[in-house]
């Protein structure tokens, strides 16, 4: 009796731990609001050969019961990657909730933008979206519990694998930062010849647009009978 | 009878507590590891862009940003707590890192804004970690002491994060360097020229309006004459 009674409290309280387990177990980390239809892109500066995972989830404002919706589905989100030269890797368009891949061939700054392709949302004016996104570049994009099970590791060889792979991330980065070094230097150079060709350029211009300046003005003053 | 009653008290209690504990654990299973965001966007001039995270109590969070290019390099940047209270406000800023302990559950919002600059759009990098990393193995025995072997893997891998950090940072100093000499380079291609041209102009002006005074005077003194 006393026992039945005393289970009736911690009941309640267990509800709502249970709750907000639940709550944090569904926010995936970062969010932020877009318009229906505004597009936002986000820069990723990788070196090559190097796979990025993007997770994403969108919940959509519900302006009666003013709170946003757990899930809505039949919304979309277009996401579109493009690599350094403009040239698009991936342009695709995935449910409200997604998961893209792309691995890059070209070192540089990749572009990725979301936008929703909500074209019937559009009667609802003034709609936001709550877009939860979560890009993993490289080697946090592995996934290790997963590789332990497949290839049958042990713990000691399963960190020596994490400790593998950031090497090697650290490796691509450096060769990356060679590769960038060079065109800074390249522009650093080229500006140096532009502006030391531009001054001697400059002087002979001045010099003999001078010369042409004086003998015209003589000329003229000479035919005039002035000089 | 006695025994019974106070046996079915234990039975009782300890099932209380056996929930809590199981739903403490589960907590700390799912809220415990934190998670990492590290993302570059563009802010354009006049705007303002928010980011929100659901963060638990007593976690441990660090916000650091950088501004790549853009203007004076710099951008306003506040945070604030799920209560509005704003818990860092910097004006102006290229470059700052701070680390929190969140006072209480909800959702902290951090903004970047842009308002002050009229038509340069900047290009912002942040990088904001919740908590510690999630562990490599989820595994329920984890109980056991590391071994010597295992401790200096992870330490390692401590000092590779770093590595990391270190070389992002330095990735992202190289790409602010690396905009202004192009940005120089092709200014100084185009006022070259432009320069060149002026020179030209203004130098064939001069000569042909200094003619025309002297023509004007011609007729009018020829006029007088007549």
């Amino acid at each position: 009796m006393a026992g039945v009674a005393g289970m009736g409290r911690p009941a309640v309280g267990l509800r709502a731990l249970l709750l907000l387990v639940m709550c944090a177990a569904g926010a995936q980390g970062l969010y932020f609001h877009i318009g229906e239809t505004e597009k936002r892109c986000f820069i990723e500066e990788i070196p090559d050969e190097t796979m990025v995972i993007g997770n994403y989830r969108t919940q959509m404002w519900d302006k009666q019961k003013e709170v946003f919706l757990p899930s809505t589905p039949g919304l979309g989100m277009h996401v579109e990657v493009k690599d350094p030269d403009g040239k698009v890797v991936l342009s695709r368009q995935y449910g409200s909730e997604g998961r893209f891949t792309f691995t890059s061939h070209t070192p540089g700054e990749h572009q990725i933008c979301l936008h929703s392709n909500s074209t019937r949302m559009a009667l609802f004016a003034g709609g936001k979206l709550r877009v939860h996104l979560d890009i993993q570049v490289g080697e946090h994009a592995n996934n290790y519990p997963e590789i332990a099970a497949k290839d049958k590791l042990t713990e000691l060889q399963l960190r020596a694998r994490q400790l593998l792979d950031q090497v090697e991330q650290i490796q691509k980065e450096q060769d990356y930062q060679r590769y960038r070094e060079e065109r800074f230097r390249l522009t650093s150079e080229s500006t140096n010849q532009r502006v030391l060709w531009w001054s001697i350029a400059q002087t002979v211009i001045l010099i003999l647009t001078g010369i042409w300046q004086m003998r015209h003005l003589k000329s003229f003053f000479e035919a005039k009978k002035l000089v | 009878m006695p025994r019974p009653g106070s046996a079915q008290r234990w039975v009782a209690a300890a099932g209380r507590w056996g929930c809590w504990l199981l739903a403490l654990l589960l907590v700390l299973l799912v809220t415990g590891p934190g998670c990492a965001s590290e993302i570059t966007f563009e802010l354009p001039d006049n705007a303002k862009q928010c980011f929100y995270e659901d963060i638990a109590q007593g976690t441990k969070c660090t916000l650091e940003f950088q501004v790549i290019t853009g203007g004076h390099y710099d951008v306003d940047c506040r945070l604030e707590d799920p209560d509005g209270k704003v818990l860092y406000k910097e004006m102006k800023k290229q470059y700052d890192s701070f680390t929190f302990t969140a006072s209480k559950n909800g959702t902290y919002k951090f903004c970047f804004s842009n308002e002050f600059s009229t038509f340069t759009h900047k290009t912002v990098y942040f990088d904001f970690q919740v908590g510690e990393d999630p562990p490599l193995f989820p595994s329920e025995n984890r109980v056991s002491a590391l071994t010597q072997m295992e401790s200096a893997c992870v330490s390692i891998h401590e000092a590779l994060k770093s590595v990391i950090d270190y070389q992002t940072h330095f990735r992202l100093r190289e790409a602010q360097g690396r905009s202004r000499a192009e940005d120089l380079n092709t200014r100084v291609a185009y006022w070259s020229v432009g320069e060149a041209l002026i020179l030209l102009v203004v130098s064939i002006g001069q000569v042909f309006l200094l003619k025309s005074f002297f023509s004007d005077k011609r007729t009018t003194t020829t006029r007088v004459g007549s």
